[in-house]
């Protein structure tokens, strides 16, 4: 063990490894409901080469290597299962290059949510790139891996669709390139070559370790603005968000259900974000976007909610924060989420589904859905907040995951960022096929099987 | 320990990391060294496994701990009302819990253990304190309007006393009534208390109140906004009531009548918000104020200004104990970068610690020729007519 304490310090420096009980002790777990899995060695790489003969070392010791990002995947993803060492990359965040004519940017794997987003309007103040409500310290490289969505996900889908390419580090040291940065020295998209960024996205770390990725920035208009829509029914809001998508017009369509104030709970509420260069071109949105409701509103069935200034400001900030304080609503710093993939017709039963789970298990939920693309699918969220300090409270949560998990499968959606546990649980109902074609993949690509063991098994 | 109740409702979400712009990381452990465990979130979660026993007492906790500059960047950008306002003084609790069992880093057992036996921490002659003032023909107090209060290192170290000369010089210049406690000042003891020696605290300040009192001190000018939090915000706990001002909020008022002459050319200036006035303080405007007040100079602000301020790095003790270290991504070098990079000719400070940390890293940067780092009285002195 020493050896290799000492190999990995040779490579990083001293600095920046560690096999201490501190350090072993927070990178065991991350802020959801997972039981901690001890790393033996926390490791900061600040290059792609030293990534490179990190993995070399692991390769050849048989030690298993986990990548993380900003560590707030809160379903366990980074939890070394089977120890080994934790590959923070949080060093490599770089801002490498912009390219404001075709709308891209290339950052290193560390680069966070939040300083993009900083360094975009400082620089380039007529482009952004699709933020999550994750908080701003979460990294850009974790987000795409994971399918993750944002604040321009109805206009330009999930994250992972709007990655241009990558550079990655394979579980064997390779270097490889993916996109169009494998021939040429723009990194413009996956097209029009074999789209290989496949073999690493959705796959928890498993298949290889990201360390620069381009992706799609688009225009930070001037001006915007955002409408509520207000509807009691649920069996309504598959409709209404197929009607709002289908305009065209929303950068961002999220649908939330509150239980505060009370005067709320019950209310399906869909907020629609919009930018525009012109206030005739923000007026007309909104007129477009009404109109594509008009049915629902000379029903009285729905209808937009006014919105104070003050409010509309809070809806329009991007992260959201109010997303991170659910985590105290237990007074307990804890809160996960199942985040089912789904098409949006399935919002009715998904949400009756989540009111039923925390009802009968008595655990405080917030539930909502983003929409990705124009309504060609949702990402429908039931957030269950715990106080970590209660060990019953933190199973109970446990158990409405688990059982959101089985609920949304069995519905015909799919968790996303599963646990490990809930991996399971998709694999039981995934193709066999699919699966032995998965396992055939990740047998090329790490042979000696170092890579987030433990991960996508069935055992 | 105290606001252990507070420590697992932490969800570690890291906005704390942060300024409200996002654009770097602006906590001073934790940009250094960039584990996990240096964040503020890190240091709840282990103080939380420490009290349960989960992992035990080291050295590593006790340095992750006590690298903190309770710079209060964390309070300022944590999204939890409800308990932000405690994460300072739960990881002081902390501190306080690792000197009660005698676990401190070296550095920071030789600071407490000269502030102790010698009443400050460069372990020299209580006799020589007012050193710094000789030949200004300043006073010792004897019922003038004000005190001027100058801490530790106005009295002894090189670059606080030139800063002490030069407000005390200013003082005098404009004829305001004051004077010095000398020899007999004693250490404000505010790192004491940040570094959770409590008990060591309680007896600087109950001393210093006593000789204030006696004296019939009823208002105090402090030269550094570390004494200012002090003798402001703490004293009272012990009775301690005093009008008391971090030195710009008087030279505030007295700019509009003082006689300045214009410069040859534009100084462009950037000011460095210390953590003591503008965070833990809220006041942002007023050595901006005084700044703006002089002829030819060209205020710019840095990215990371007032509420982002990034911190100088000295805070929490760490000014003379020195836990969160050198390198290039030490707070104060990552700082003065930021400042050159707005093109400022001059570093603007209104703190002996940041001036000290602030020089020794525009050495360390290479940035001599381009940048210079002045207090607020500094660049004052050199408008007067």
């Amino acid at each position: 063990m020493d050896e290799i304490y000492q190999a990995l310090v040779k490579i990083v420096g001293v600095e920046f490894v560690s096999r201490d009980p501190e350090e072993r002790f927070i990178y065991a777990r991350d802020p959801g409901t997972m039981e901690p899995r001890e790393p033996d060695w926390v490791v900061m790489p600040n290059s792609t080469e030293e990534v490179r003969q990190i993995v070399l070392l692991a390769n050849e010791r048989r030690i298993p290597v986990v990548p993380m990002g900003g560590g707030l995947v809160l379903s366990g993803l980074t939890r070394p299962l089977k120890g080994g060492m934790v590959l923070d990359m949080k060093r490599m965040n770089r801002i490498l290059e912009v390219n404001e004519t075709s709308r891209s940017v290339l950052v290193e794997a560390g680069t966070s949510q939040g300083m993009l987003q900083a360094y975009l309007k400082k620089h380039h103040p007529g482009l952004k790139h699709s933020i999550p409500d994750a908080p701003p310290i979460a990294t850009i490289a974790g987000n795409v891996l994971i399918h993750g969505s944002g604040h321009l996900s109805a206009a330009g889908g999930f994250h992972s669709d709007m990655l241009n390419g990558m550079e990655v580090v394979l579980p064997t040291g390779e270097i490889a390139k993916i996109g169009s940065c494998a021939t040429s020295p723009y990194w413009f998209s996956r097209a029009p070559l074999p789209d290989l960024a496949g073999l690493f996205i959705g796959w928890h770390g498993t298949t290889g370790i990201a360390t620069k990725l381009a992706i799609k920035l688009y225009p930070d208009r001037p001006l915007a603005d955002v409408g509520i829509f207000v509807s009691e029914d649920p069996e309504l809001v598959p409709g209404i968000i197929h009607q709002l998508a289908g305009v065209a017009v929303a950068e961002d369509i999220l649908a939330f259900m509150a239980n505060a104030p009370a005067w709320l709970q019950g209310f399906q509420l869909i907020n629609v974000r919009y930018g525009a260069e012109t206030r005739e071109e923000l007026r007309l949105k909104r007129d477009l976007l009404r109109e594509s409701v008009r049915t629902y509103i000379d029903a009285k069935v729905g209808g937009f909610m006014p919105l104070p200034p003050e409010m509309k400001q809070r809806f329009l900030e991007e992260p959201q924060t109010t997303i991170a304080v659910f985590a105290d609503a237990r007074e307990g710093g804890g809160f996960e989420y199942v985040g089912a993939i789904m098409p949006i017709e399935l919002f009715p039963e998904a949400y009756r589904k989540g009111l039923e789970v925390a009802e009968r298990l008595g655990v405080p939920c917030s539930t909502g859905a983003r929409v990705v693309g124009l309504g060609h699918c949702m990402m429908f969220f039931y957030a269950y907040a715990f106080n970590r300090a209660d060990p019953a409270d933190v199973g109970l949560a446990q158990q409405a995951l688990e059982e959101t998990n089985a609920a949304v499968l069995e519905m015909g959606g799919i968790p996303w960022k599963a646990e490990a546990p809930a991996q399971k649980q998709i694999i039981g109902k995934m193709d066999p096929a699919t699966f032995a074609l998965m396992n055939r993949l990740r047998g090329v690509l790490d042979p000696r099987g170092i890579m987030n063991p433990g991960n996508w098994e069935t055992d | 320990m105290e606001h252990a109740e507070i420590l697992h409702r932490c969800f570690r979400c890291g906005y704390c990391k942060l300024p409200g712009s996002f654009q770097d990381l602006n906590c001073p452990p934790y940009l250094k060294f960039r584990f996990e465990t240096y964040a503020p979130g890190g240091r709840m979660w282990l103080l939380r496994a420490w009290l349960d026993g989960e992992i035990q007492t080291s050295q590593r906790l006790s340095e992750i701990l006590f690298s903190c500059t309770a710079c209060g960047n964390c309070v300022e950008h944590c999204v939890f009302p409800a308990f932000k306002s405690e994460l300072l003084d739960a990881f002081t609790a902390g501190r306080e819990a690792l000197v009660d069992q005698g676990v401190v880093p070296d550095a920071v057992g030789r600071y407490l253990r000269a502030i102790a036996s010698h009443g400050n921490p460069y372990q020299l002659p209580e006799a020589d304190r007012a050193g710094w003032a000789e030949g200004l023909g300043v006073e010792r107090y004897s019922g003038q309007e004000y005190l001027l209060h100058v801490g530790c290192p106005g009295s002894y170290d090189e670059r606080g006393q030139r800063m002490a000369r030069a407000v005390a010089g200013l003082l005098l210049k404009w004829g305001v009534d004051f004077g010095i406690l000398g020899e007999e000042e004693g250490c404000d003891g505010n790192e004491v208390r940040v570094l959770g020696e409590t008990a060591l605290f309680e007896k600087l300040a109950r001393e210093n109140i006593e000789k204030l009192e006696a004296a019939g001190v009823e208002k105090i000018l402090t030269l550094s906004p570390h004494g200012f939090h002090a003798i402001k915000n703490e004293y009272p706990k012990f009775g301690g009531r005093f009008e008391t001002r971090h030195y710009p909020q008087l030279l505030a008022g007295l700019m509009a009548k003082a006689e300045l002459r214009r410069r040859n050319g534009r100084l462009r200036v950037a000011f460095h918000d210390p953590c003591y006035l503008g965070r833990h303080g809220g006041d942002y405007l007023t050595p901006r104020a005084v700044l703006g007040a002089l002829p030819g100079i060209e205020l710019i602000e840095m990215d990371r200004a007032m509420a982002d301020a990034l911190c100088c790095g000295g805070g929490g003790g760490n000014f003379f104990t020195d836990v969160l270290g050198g390198g290039a991504d030490s707070a104060s070098r990552v700082r003065v970068r930021e400042a050159a990079g707005t093109g400022a000719e001059v570093l603007a400070v209104a703190c002996p610690k940041c001036a000290g940390m602030f020089d020794d890293a525009v050495k360390a940067e290479g940035l001599e020729d381009g940048l210079r780092v002045m207090d607020i009285a500094e660049l004052v002195l050199e408008h007067c007519a």
